[in-house]
């Protein structure tokens, strides 16, 4: 075999390969819409669920992941650009950092029912917030942490140097060179780490099992105190735990939850693509 | 030779990584000249040109010795206030860098970091500094135009007036033409006649023939030592020493 041969045969082999990975995705989205394509209806998006879930909509469980979403944009984002700022710009290589940027990545691979229980500790009970939405947007909070961090702070190291040099030299002091050059340069990098966070967040099941779902709560709820149903809880619930289940519904709700998680994700590229465009350098 | 406004004495710096940068600097600049600091690669111009106003704070780990004295103060006193510093002691890049916005943001940047919001002095100071730096005709039609529109000789010469936005008394340039071509050069050369009159001109120049072009007065620097400073007729016709002929007469370099 020539070289050119080989070279052609390699190509060959990994343009297979990568097309593979797409398959599952394929898969997974085709089956669900597929399945769950029927029984999707504006009275399915609108309604309570009624006869012991097996009949009506899904309404308060959308809401539910709704509300939980925005609460989660909340409780995670400030902390979490502030900790990529403090990372990425003022500490520097000392001991301490590297056990913050260890105990970040650490806190990625931490299991998600883990931080269920962890909320369920910390929010639930100690703080006294009980079952709630505030204790079930403060633990995924948590979870969207480390995504959230890296990603805004890879976002702000990639901000051109000479910006900040630039910006010093002309008596700009380190904080006005971070807030008017370094994170509205950054701020499409930051935005696409917060909705692939708030992406993840909606889409979570064990963080939300003991601090905030509802098994069936068909009123919607009055305070951030109170419980919520929530899309990935209802799926699991009726999926497990609900005998005589139509299977058209079961894949509605997947539908509508894959749906909200995928157009996260669509608006974070779009939004990154977009800013991406407009920038210059 | 009148008061200096800058007054460089026993300046020694060392990198992090033990190079010696400079070695025991002695030099003291008039106001109102355009001096220029000449030798090699890695003489330890740009160095010191950044410790002026320092900008050698974001260095980590080198160290110095001596001290630099701007209007008979320490620049390196605790007290100052390194922005208030580097506002009176403004920097141009040998890379034309404009900050991301328009010709008008880039201008106003340094002003409206140290606080001054008034509209119409910040307009002033725009066009000013635009005219100063003989750009003024090519953009004043556009100056909510992006500063990455402009060529490369218009965007240093946006950069000079940058610097010059700030009124301040002393202008680094480090290698301002390095990447323009022969026209723009020429032109940026001719604004530094010009702005002499206003202000101090400490320039790294791109080269032994731009150092005779431009220079009042001029220091010789080879490797990290001072080997001979004068006036700029002294220094490209009769200089004293042997390596400032060596290197001006093009034996070495």
């Amino acid at each position: 075999m020539t070289r050119q041969q080989t070279h052609k045969l390699a190509v060959a082999v990994i343009t297979i390969v990568a097309a593979i990975v797409v398959i599952p995705i394929i898969l997974v989205i085709g089956v669900v819409f597929w399945n769950g394509l029927p029984a999707l209806s504006w009275e399915f998006l609108t309604q309570p669920p009624t006869n012991g879930m097996r009949e009506g909509g899904i309404m308060p469980a959308i809401l539910g992941t709704v509300l939980l979403t925005f609460g989660t944009a909340i409780a995670s984002f400030p902390l979490s650009i502030a900790a990529a700022i403090y990372l990425a710009e003022y500490a520097g290589d000392t001991r301490l950092t590297r056990w913050v940027r260890m105990a970040i990545v650490n806190l990625a691979g931490i299991p998600s029912i883990v931080y269920g229980l962890f909320g369920l500790g910390m929010f639930v009970l100690f703080f006294g917030f009980g079952t709630s939405i505030v204790a079930g947007a403060l633990t995924l909070g948590i979870l969207t942490m480390p995504v959230v961090i890296s990603t805004a702070e890879e976002a702000i190291l990639s901000v051109p140097q000479e910006f900040r040099t630039v910006s010093l030299s002309l008596g700009a002091t380190k904080w006005q060179t971070i807030r008017h050059q370094v994170l509205p340069n950054a701020m499409p990098g930051i935005i696409t780490g917060i909705i692939l966070g708030l992406g993840r967040a909606a889409g979570e099941t064990a963080p939300i099992l003991f601090t905030v779902a509802a098994f069936y709560l068909p009123e919607l709820p009055k305070s951030i105190f109170d419980q919520t149903m929530a899309l990935p809880y209802h799926l699991y619930v009726i999926s497990t735990q609900v005998p005589g289940m139509p299977l058209e519904i079961q894949y509605s709700t997947a539908l509508v939850l894959l749906l909200i998680v995928l157009s996260l994700t669509l608006v974070a590229t779009l939004v990154r693509t977009r800013m991406r465009r407009r920038r210059e350098w | 030779m009148t008061q200096p406004i800058i007054s460089i004495q026993n300046l020694f710096y060392t990198y992090a990584d033990g190079t010696e940068a400079l070695r025991d600097i002695n030099l003291d600049v008039p106001p109102n000249e355009v001096f220029v600091l000449f030798g090699p690669a890695r003489s330890g111009k740009s160095t010191l040109l950044r410790l002026l106003n320092r900008l050698s704070d974001l260095i980590e780990g080198a160290q110095r010795q001596g001290t630099i004295l701007f209007n008979g103060g320490d620049v390196f006193d605790r007290r100052v206030n390194v922005s208030v510093l580097r506002r009176r002691i403004s920097m141009v890049f040998a890379i034309p860098t404009p900050l991301p916005g328009s010709i008008y943001d880039n201008l106003t940047y340094g002003l409206r970091m140290a606080g001054l919001k008034d509209r119409t002095e910040l307009d002033r100071r725009a066009t000013q500094s635009l005219k100063q730096a003989a750009l003024w005709d090519e953009v004043k039609d556009r100056l909510d135009a992006s500063a990455f529109a402009l060529s490369g000789g218009q965007k240093q010469r946006l950069c000079i007036a940058r610097s010059l936005a700030l009124e301040p008394d002393v202008i680094l340039l480090d290698n301002p033409t390095s990447g323009l071509d022969p026209l723009s050069t020429a032109t940026v050369e001719e604004s530094l006649f010009e702005l002499k009159d206003r202000y101090t001109i400490i320039m790294v120049p791109h080269s032994v023939q731009q150092a005779a072009r431009v220079a009042d007065r001029a220091a010789f620097l080879l490797d990290g030592e001072l080997v001979e400073t004068g006036t700029a007729g002294d220094m490209f016709v009769h200089p004293k020493d042997q390596r400032t002929e060596d290197y001006i007469t093009g034996r070495f370099g």
